[in-house]
């Protein structure tokens, strides 16, 4: 008979801490998208033309 | 609580420890892995700097250049606990941080690290100034490679040539502003360099069994408490007018220049105290005392400095 895959249980907290850096992980790239967004807006065409 | 070592079941049995561990490590552990204290007075005198340095930069601009120093402080915060995990598990000062504990793995500290590194130089670079991200990406390399890799375990002025570190963000932030680099910013550079010897060695002399548990050649240790306590008077003596170089140089008002001159004698105060007081508990009093100062002496030239240029000028 064919032997089942074994696989790591995570414990409740391992489950729980990952739970929150997936989170904290989510919410820092959304902050990211939100950055570029604005400083574009900001910016306007100008956002290529940076000071060397 | 468990550590990396713990927790990991295999098909529900306790196995042997794994090449991997799943991680327990808590968004609270990373923050303390950025050093959450050293990064809120690099923010403070970048956000100073930003906000007195001549010209206009869009407050959404201005915002993202302090966050990206903040985050990139950060990097290099986590970067120097990954490369010093081995001897903050020898210091009781040191021995709570994330990796000694057991919280974080080495490798995900040195992982998260260049992540943060890379994420805040190209950011930087990308929305406010190459200028700006390349001084940045100059500033973790000189706090990680140089000051943590190079001098921290082989000389005892790791802390002085290490300085440079701590005393670029106010350099950052004007060049984020301005998009150049002039005196002004080099001066602060200055006042933060001379503050970092006397503010470290105050701490060193009440460690000083910590760092020589772990091997480190601090000052006290190399040299002798005495011989520190020199040193900390000098320098102490040297930052009382490199405190007010902004206002000698004409770039401050006499609001500036005379509180400068004032936290300055203070120090010299706090310093002199920790060379006179020899017995017992007095001396770590005293350098306790002077750590703390010296904390307040930073923060009191950066605020009045932004009181100086925004409210008298």
């Amino acid at each position: 008979m064919e032997e089942k895959p074994q696989r790591i249980v995570l414990t409740e907290e391992q489950r729980r801490t990952r739970r929150a850096r997936s989170i904290a992980i989510a919410l820092a790239l959304a902050a990211l998208v939100i950055l570029f967004y604005v400083v574009t807006l900001v910016k306007g065409p100008a956002v290529l033309n940076r000071p060397l | 609580m468990s550590t990396l070592n713990e927790g990991a079941q295999f098909a529900g049995r306790r196995m042997p420890p794994l090449a991997y561990e799943p991680s327990i490590a808590t968004v609270t552990d990373y923050l303390a892995l950025m050093k959450p204290r050293v990064m809120s007075l690099v923010v403070f005198t970048a956000l100073v700097t930003i906000m007195i340095a001549p010209g206009h930069i869009h407050p959404m601009i201005g915002f993202t250049a302090l966050l990206c120093i903040a985050v990139g402080a950060g990097a290099a915060g986590a970067l120097n606990m990954w490369y010093d995990a081995d001897i903050d598990a020898l210091m009781s000062r040191t021995s709570s941080r994330p990796i000694p504990r057991g919280r974080i793995a080495p490798g995900e500290a040195l992982a998260f690290g260049i992540v943060l590194a890379v994420f805040a130089v190209a950011v930087l670079g990308l929305l406010v100034s190459w200028l700006a991200a390349v001084l940045l990406a100059f500033t973790i390399f000189s706090y990680v490679v140089v000051y943590t890799a190079w001098l921290k375990r082989w000389t005892p002025q790791n802390i002085v040539i290490g300085g440079t570190a701590g005393s670029l963000p106010p350099v950052i932030g004007w060049a984020a502003t301005t998009g150049g680099v002039t005196v002004e910013p080099c001066l602060l550079f200055l006042i933060i360099f001379f503050w970092t010897p006397p503010h470290f060695w105050a701490l060193s002399l009440v460690r000083v069994d910590d760092y020589a548990r772990a091997g480190l050649p601090m000052l006290p240790v190399v040299a002798g408490v005495e011989e520190t306590r020199r040193q900390i008077l000098c320098y102490s003596l040297a930052l009382v007018p490199i405190g007010a170089t902004p206002w000698l140089f004409g770039y401050a008002h006499a609001l500036y220049g005379l509180t400068a001159l004032a936290a300055g004698a203070l120090m010299v105060m706090f310093a002199w105290r920790v060379c006179k007081q020899r017995e017992g508990e007095r001396t770590n009093r005293a350098a306790h005392q002077l750590f703390a100062f010296s904390i307040l002496y930073l923060f009191i030239l950066f605020a009045v400095l932004l009181i100086d240029a925004r409210v008298v000028g």
